[in-house]
């Protein structure tokens, strides 16, 4: 009997997804030839279009998943029978023009193996070049002002490819065949000052502001203490945590605790930010002051790994870069107090000059400003806390086509989604619109990637809420504008990404979102359905004094949970200190009330003692959930009234005098997790629904997040977390475009 | 008070009350119209306002006088001098008479005081429940001098943003007041009329003014928002140069409220070329009610004609204008 494989065939074979600029049609013609197969490769509008023929069709396509490049995504692949025809030898063929794009830019990807191996060879033209990079890892995004993706549309279209790159770039055996960003000493980008020079700086304890793939860093040496509390006095940021690079995912254990999942999500090619438990008494305290979590990254651009080999001194063989090294850097954006990230060298020498010992730049300019994206393991599974570089503009599918849509996000942590066909594609974090410079880059974040998506949204949708900046641009815009609410959308958001049909209840544990009826929303239940959503109850709802005070001062729900106690008189006692809390405690019944979670964390970290104002959003609750070790539930500690759930038993236990912080802040925990999982466990079988979003700001907590998910996984029920965006006001875009195209289904039929 | 059925006693009450306390020649002719000599040069400015505010009476001020000094104020504001006003009541049935006689007689003397005489005026007796205890309307006209233009849409780049004095005094008043916010020394309302000292300005600067404006309603931050749209310009203000009472910050910090959102009836905000910033700053600290006056920013070119706050630290937050009540912003 004949082998079928033995047969020559033809087929057509169809690739979708991150398919471009990946390494695609090299590794596609390395496999052809070594299969000896007859054909053409070719990228398209659609992706990527390949023809084979030859005896080992079925292997070849069994390879081109099996053995993908690093940096693609191959969303489908399709194949179609064709007659053959023969012909001689495998070609790259020339770009199909016709259509509009439906690919896009790839993210940023950390230096690869391989352009590591070259970076520390004496013998490569690469050796020691901080530029170093090639189809399967190097800037992207960042570099890319339009489609389509070449190197003419790139920060690298002023440097002329020197006769080797040139011959490396149309080599279609080369590793940077068609890399468009492929450099080397003789014809590439310069770093402005030499490593040793940076190395030593660093070492001296100074402040070092450097160029990287989205923005500036800030880095100065961890373990120094002298050093980290001068940067934090020159960036005038009290205590908001810093993160940590180290040389390599062996150096982890030294500084943290790391899980499997946050050693693997640590070394992805998208190099994030990953929180983990910390090691105690190892880095300087300064570097998060009062917590147990803290933000590693590992290098991802050449220019980092010099540093490392540098600091290392400059060991020759191969296997240092897998041999831990004690040292560590913070890496912290710099940007001035709530500006975006520096990119430009001139804006970057005039913004850092009071702030940085030693500046250093290079001459390719960052076009794209990214931050780096700031992830965590909540539930056994990653989740981000900012989406930024290496994930941007990587799309969300939604699963089914709709027409094209803008979200515009909310207020603080804005970012904006644009829909293309079934994808959505979330912007990078760009900030708080408070700054003009964050509003302007809002703005150039907008038409940057309108222009790279090559699209033009049919309707928008905003907050609720008329005086987030995100709303007043939506206002500006000719289309019709659909206004949801901040809470409806977090949720909306968790049922796009999990493409969710139908009617999807959910929960909003979050700080601050206009409601409907105009009050201030923030522990929400919820059952969201298309671009529709309906509040089914709430937490029990406490004063709000002095409007966004509020969340900056936790004393001050500390006063509202007096009040919900009958305990005003125990206010004086209590702030001592604050001679406002007197005047008011006078007026707290006249204030409006808010349904807050995250106030409800305020106001517990207030009562046990441990902050009554806030350096920087969420510290309260981050320092309230590094004291947890294992959270313990207080009999009695939450009241069921219908569909409000009311903690003020379990307020009372912290207001009790002489609490201890470390087992108030255990009792809270486990006493919310058991009240949220009563509370919604009860509504699941009401409404008979098994699946549960989990949205809102509170989430970024990972004991709260852990608990509650597996709290009602106990009970048979089915939560879902928002994974592929942020769980806080950062996936908001998300949600709202979500809402929108179902307006669009809902008003079209 | 029961005048129901009675609509010409209570009518007769009320010119009793009012014709004594507003009295002037004009006024006096009886008239349903008043009838003035035309000035012999210039421009007329005219406005009008209603003034709607709870409570009636407040610490540094009323109903009665913030209603004449408000209509002067927004005269003088384009550089005019006020000459006449007019006023129409409308006042719910049942409203106490004395309360009516005390509102009268702050609008008199506050007409006196201002020298700007009130010469015709109605009132009108609505049903219970129609309106909210009483509402006054005013108008008024003034004459700009000759060759003297002041515009919203006059600020160019490079210009300077001067401002006459301390800010919130007025809505810190109406709000503690309407909360029973308690302070050591009560922060009273800086109700007053500014056309005094916009002739010294006027005298002092005349030709490098480009524009006034009282910041009323919104406070500072809504007026500089209207005169960046309007000239189609950006501005700049800095941290730390705009004068504000500790008490009005401390019951700033303790509603959760920024000052520059506050309402003022007693400031004013210039926009002068830099040419005359020097003398009109001078002329406006020598008067009584410019002693604060201070250069609190610069015009600046901008598309998008944002107002933002230079804080000490070189960044720049955005101003903004809020549509309504000061919901929070912090998720
Ligand atoms: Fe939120
Ligand atoms: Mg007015
Ligand atoms: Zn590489
Ligand atoms: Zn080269």
């Amino acid at each position: 009997m004949r082998r079928k494989d033995r047969a020559v065939t033809r087929e057509a074979i169809r690739l979708r997804g991150r398919v471009q600029g990946v390494g695609m049609r090299p590794f596609v013609f390395g496999l052809a030839e070594r299969l000896g197969l007859v054909g053409f490769v070719r990228n398209d509008a659609e992706g990527v279009a390949i023809e084979v023929e030859g005896t080992a069709v079925e292997a070849f396509a069994a390879a081109l998943r099996a053995e993908a490049p690093p940096l693609a995504r191959i969303d489908a692949l399709e194949r179609r029978p064709l007659r053959s025809r023969g012909g001689d030898g495998f070609v790259i063929a020339p770009s199909g023009e016709g259509g509009r794009a439906a690919t896009s830019i790839p993210a940023d990807a950390a230096t690869c193996d391989a352009c590591l191996d070259d970076l520390f060879d004496p013998a490569s033209r690469f050796y020691l070049y901080p530029f170093v990079t090639c189809t399967h890892c190097g800037p992207r995004f960042t570099i890319t002002r339009a489609v389509p993706y070449d190197r003419s549309n790139t920060a690298m279209d002023g440097f002329a490819l020197c006769p080797e790159c040139d011959r490396a770039y149309r080599d279609p055996r080369d590793r940077r065949f068609h890399a468009e960003p492929i450099a080397c000493p003789v014809c590439g980008p310069r770093l402005s000052h030499p490593v040793a020079e940076i190395v030593a700086a660093l070492s001296a304890g100074r402040i070092v502001a450097v160029k990287g793939i989205g923005g500036f860093h800030l880095m100065c040496d961890a373990l120094n203490e002298q050093s980290v509390a001068e940067l934090r006095r020159r960036k005038a940021r009290e205590a908001k945590p810093f993160a940590v690079m180290i040389a390599n995912a062996v150096s982890l254990d030294r500084f943290a605790v790391p899980e499997a999942a946050h050693r693997d999500l640590i070394a992805t090619p998208a190099r994030p930010i990953v929180l983990m438990p910390l090691r105690p008494n190892i880095l300087a305290p300064s570097v998060a002051p009062n917590l147990s979590r803290v933000g590693f990254l590992l290098p991802y651009a050449p220019l980092h790994h010099l540093i490392f080999h540098e600091l290392a001194g400059r060991p020759q063989d191969r296997a240092w870069r897998n041999r831990a090294l004690s040292v560590a850097l913070v890496a912290t954006s710099a940007n001035p107090g709530g500006e975006p990230l520096a990119v430009e060298d001139d804006d970057a020498r005039r913004r850092l000059a009071g702030i940085a010992d030693l500046i250093v730049t290079h001459d390719r300019p960052i076009l794209v400003r990214a931050d780096d994206s700031v992830m965590a393991v909540a539930a056994a599974k990653p989740v981000f806390l900012r989406r930024a570089r290496g994930f941007v503009p990587d799309p969300i599918d939604l699963g089914a086509d709709g027409p094209c849509v803008l979200g515009v996000g909310a207020h603080l942590k804005a970012t904006v989604t644009l829909t293309r066909g079934r994808e959505a594609f979330v912007s990078q974090h760009i900030g708080d619109l408070d700054t003009v410079e964050t509003v302007r880059f809002y703005h150039e974040t907008v038409a940057h990637l309108s222009r790279v998506l090559d699209v033009t949204p049919d309707l928008i949708a905003c907050d609720g809420h008329s005086d987030y900046g995100s709303t007043r641009y939506a206002e500006a815009f000719d289309r019709p504008l659909l206004r949801v609410q901040h809470h409806a959308a977090h949720l909306a958001a968790i049922a796009a990404e999990h493409q969710h049909r139908g009617p999807l209840l959910g929960v909003a544990l979050d700080g601050h979102g206009r409601g409907d009826d105009g009050g201030n929303w923030g522990g929400e239940m919820m059952i969201v359905a298309g671009a529709t959503w309906r509040r089914i109850g709430h937490l029990r709802p406490l004063a709000l004094l002095g409007g966004d005070r509020a969340a900056r001062e936790p004393w001050r729900m500390a006063v509202a949970a007096l009040y919900a106690l009958g305990r005003l008189d125990a206010v004086p006692a209590l702030f001592p200190e604050i001679p406002l809390a007197a005047a008011l405690a006078a007026r707290v019944v006249a204030a409006p009330t808010t349904t807050s979670l995250g106030r409800l964390f305020d106001a517990a970290s207030a009562l046990l003692g441990l902050r009554t104002h806030q350096d920087y959003e969420g510290q309260a609750a981050m320092e309230l959930e590094a004291l947890v070790t294992a959270p313990r539930r207080l009999e009695g500690g939450f009241v069921l009234t219908g569909d409000t759930l009311d903690f003020t038993p379990l307020l009372a236990a912290l207001a009790a005098p002489g609490i201890d912080c470390r087992a108030g802040a255990e009792l809270f925990h486990g006493t919310l997790i058991a009240g949220l999982a009563a509370w919604i466990a009860g509504a699941a079988s009401r409404q008979e629904m098994d699946c549960v979003a989990l949205g809102g700001g509170c989430l970024m907590n990972c004991v709260l997040a852990d608990g509650l998910a597996a709290a009602l996984q106990e009970r048979g029920l089915k939560p879902l977390l928002a994974r592929a965006v942020p769980c806080n006001d950062g996936g908001l875009s998300l949600g709202q475009a979500a809402m929108a195209r179902a307006w669009a289904a809902g008003s079209d039929s | 008070m029961t005048h129901g059925a009675g609509g010409r006693a209570m009518a007769q009450l009320i010119e009793a009350i009012f014709q004594p306390a507003l009295a002037n020649d004009f006024l006096g002719q009886g008239n349903d119209q008043a009838v003035m000599p035309l000035p012999r040069s210039g421009r007329l400015a005219m406005s009008t306002d209603g003034y709607v505010v709870s409570p009636l009476f407040f610490p540094g001020g009323d109903i009665g006088s913030l209603a004449v000094h408000g209509t002067i104020n927004d005269i003088a504001m384009s550089g005019a001098v006020p000459l006449y006003l007019s006023v129409s009541l409308i006042i719910e049935e049942g409203f106490p008479l004395a309360d009516l006689d005390r509102i009268a007689q702050s609008m008199g003397a506050a007409s006196r005081a201002a020298g700007v005489p009130v010469v015709t005026g109605d009132t009108k007796v609505v049903e219970r429940g129609k309106a909210d205890g009483l509402f006054i309307s005013t108008a008024g006209v003034g004459v700009v001098p000759p060759g003297l233009v002041l515009s919203g849409d006059r600020a160019r780049p490079g210009d300077r943003v001067v401002l006459s004095g301390s800010i919130g005094d007025h809505g810190i008043a109406i709000l503690s007041s309407r909360e029973n916010l308690e302070f050591e020394t009560a922060i009273l309302s800086d109700s007053v009329a500014l056309h005094d000292l916009v002739a010294a300005m006027v005298a002092a600067a005349g030709p490098h003014l480009r524009l006034m404006r009282d910041p009323t309603r919104g406070g500072v931050a809504a007026t500089l928002n209207e005169i960046a749209h309007q000239s189609g310009v950006g501005i700049v203000i800095e941290e730390g140069t705009i004068p504000v009472k500790s008490q009005v910050i401390a019951a700033c910090d303790l509603l959760g409220i920024d000052p520059l959102t506050v309402a003022n009836e007693g400031k004013l905000i210039a926009v002068v070329d830099p040419a005359g910033a020097g003398s009109l700053l001078a002329a406006m600290r020598a008067h009584p009610l410019g002693g604060e006056a201070a250069l609190i920013g610069t015009v600046v070119e901008d598309d998008r004609h944002f107002v933002q706050m230079r804080t000490a630290f070189g960044g720049g937050r955005i101003v903004d204008w809020l549509a309504g009540e000061q919901l929070p912003r912090i998720c």
